[in-house]
């Protein structure tokens, strides 16, 4: 699989990420050499298995719908971590 | 023999004894961490004072006959994705280069229960994203046992520290080799746990299915003390178990059946490396274990299925570094472009490749080719060792392909660095155990044997790697030739 350029545009605007036209050629390439790498599982026949998304057997683990009240000093911490706050808020640009 | 060489079972020993004190024993870690960390970059942070407040807090304690743990007082370093409360945290990413841990991961509650000492938090490839540290944005950490090669990755500060004498155990994470290969690469032992039995919480998330917590360490017995230590169903992990209520007594030692996966011994591997293996199970068959040629016919592919899965968990686990919540935030006219400028300056080469991977084969039109097709796959890698481990107890195998390789030899082909975790990663993909320890051989640098386990197995493979062990035929780890 051949990744272009215009194809790297494409997914670093879904991953939300800036790249510069350098970046572009560099990962085009990259890219393409991982996935031809990877095709290699073409080789297997999978029709009838079922996919592995996790490995623990476990299912419908569940808590108690509830919040916990955060104390003041775990407020203050998280709020302290984030880059812009008003009154006690995360300040985010508008989106509208 | 200094005091910072001492392993966890000696120096607890010592500390009942009265020998030396914990306060002691942590200053002879600080001081060995600033001999050696200008030059080994093992470190990104020390937490001196904290350290020595946990030490004399011990030390009271046995001053006054109260019953310690056997952690308690012990100098522990921790690798820079784990959380501790009020310290950095950085995942050694520009994007998180001042960000101060909220709250206390899971298995450092656990340990600060037990009277740990933290002293430090060390290097990784960014986000644990690597196989030899090099993809620290804060530099690379070098293999003490050879300057001139990586020390592994991605927990290779951990490893290297461990090597160094730079502290007397380690915990690093292991995604798809990342405690294991550099446990190899440095001479050090080094325990992957049953994905599930040791808490994720507050581990800097990287791939959820595949991310667990575990020990490095001088031996096998320390791992176990550790491992015993961090293990259990944790409330704020839905994945997490119950270890104790899912391991069995085990088998006695003697009746375990060693299995080889004749799929791990082809082309690829260093002569050295395959030496010294050989030479090891020849030396369990001395010991009389029964020795099983097995196969594990889909070993070949589990390599892209995990560039597959793993950088797809990536690339969704990292969508939250956004320069909003925390981290890293760079303004541009508008919320769009304050992410595209965050993440690009934020991020390193690697972590931006793997992003782009992830989200190449989650897009749509490609998830049924790629990632629908990776996780049946990884249904038949996993399928391959339940049907081994119905004749065999424990696997065999070489830890990584090759000792450790050169700095820069191989960071511009990002396949080739793959490579590295070419015997790793299918015990990732299939939730096992397993653990690396030094073996004898002829090489001047260290090269580790993998044991893997069933799941819940961990018992089993402490077991044999401590009949190993036991033989004495490698020089006690974690003593650096000087």
């Amino acid at each position: 699989m051949k990744i272009t350029k215009k194809e790297v545009e494409y997914v670093a605007g879904l991953a939300r990420l800036g790249v510069s036209q350098d970046e572009k050629e560099k990962f085009a390439g990259e890219l393409s050499a991982v996935l031809e790498f990877v095709d290699k599982l073409n080789q297997v026949k999978t029709d009838k298995i079922e996919p592995t998304a996790q490995v623990t057997g476990l299912e419908n683990v569940v808590r108690e719908d509830k919040g916990r009240v955060k104390r003041e000093r775990e407020r203050e911490k998280l709020l302290n971590a984030a880059p812009e706050t008003k009154d006690g808020y995360v300040k985010v640009k508008a989106i509208l | 023999m200094n005091l910072n060489q001492l392993t966890i079972k000696e120096a607890h020993q010592g500390l009942l004894k009265k020998e030396f004190s914990s306060v002691e024993l942590t200053e002879a870690v600080l001081g060995q961490i600033k001999r050696r960390n200008q030059e080994i970059n093992a470190y990104l942070v020390l937490t001196e004072e904290m350290a020595l407040t946990q030490a004399k807090k011990v030390d009271k304690m046995i001053a006054n006959n109260e019953e310690i743990g056997l952690l308690a007082g012990i100098p522990a370093a921790i690798k820079d994705n784990i959380m501790i409360d009020g310290v950095q945290c950085t995942a050694a990413s520009k994007i998180l280069e001042n960000y101060i841990a909220p709250y206390d991961a899971t298995v450092i509650k656990k340990l600060k229960k037990q009277g740990a000492v933290f002293v430090g938090k060390t290097n990784l490839d960014e986000f644990a994203m690597g196989s030899s540290t090099e993809n620290s944005a804060f530099g690379p950490t070098k293999n003490p046992r050879d300057l001139s090669r990586v020390p592994g990755g991605s927990s290779g500060g951990s490893a290297a520290a461990v090597a160094d004498d730079q502290c007397i155990y380690a915990l690093g994470s292991d995604t798809g080799g990342s405690i294991r290969q550099p446990a190899s690469f440095c001479g050090v032992a080094g325990l992957k746990p049953t994905y599930g039995s040791v808490s994720r919480y507050g581990l800097i998330a990287f791939a959820s299915s595949l991310d667990q917590i575990g020990p490095l360490a001088k031996t096998t017995e320390d791992c176990q003390i550790i491992f015993e230590a961090i293990n259990g169903r944790d409330e704020m992990d839905a994945t997490s178990f119950n270890f104790g209520n899912q391991v069995s007594a085990g088998n006695s030692v003697s009746n375990l059946k060693i299995g080889i996966p004749k799929e791990y011994f082809v082309a690829g591997i260093d002569s050295a490396v395959e030496e010294a293996v050989r030479g090891a199970i020849s030396q369990y068959e001395k010991m009389g274990f029964e020795i099983v040629e097995i196969s594990l016919p889909h070993t070949e592919y589990a390599l892209p299925v995990y560039y597959i899965i793993m950088p797809a968990e990536a690339s969704s686990n990292l969508a939250r570094y956004d320069g909003i919540k925390y981290g890293l935030s760079e303004i541009d006219k508008d919320l769009l472009g304050g992410y595209l400028k965050t993440r690009q300056k934020g991020f390193g080469d690697e972590v931006k490749r793997r992003i782009m991977l992830g989200t190449y084969v989650l897009s749509a039109g490609y998830y049924d080719a790629y990632y629908l097709k990776a996780q049946k796959v990884r249904t038949l890698i996993k399928n391959d060792f339940l049907k081994a481990f119905e004749k065999v107890d424990v696997l065999i195998t070489p830890t990584a392909p090759t000792p450790a390789f050169k700095i820069g030899q191989k960071i511009a082909d990002p396949v080739s660095m793959y490579l590295s975790d070419i015997y790793t990663i299918s015990a990732n993909l299939a939730g096992l155990p397993a653990i690396s320890i030094p073996i004898k051989s002829n090489s001047p640098l260290p090269i580790g044997m993998q044991i893997i386990g069933k799941q819940f197995g961990e018992n089993d493979i402490f077991k044999i790697a401590r009949a190993y062990e036991n033989l004495g035929t490698v020089p006690a780890t974690g003593t650096v030739p000087k």
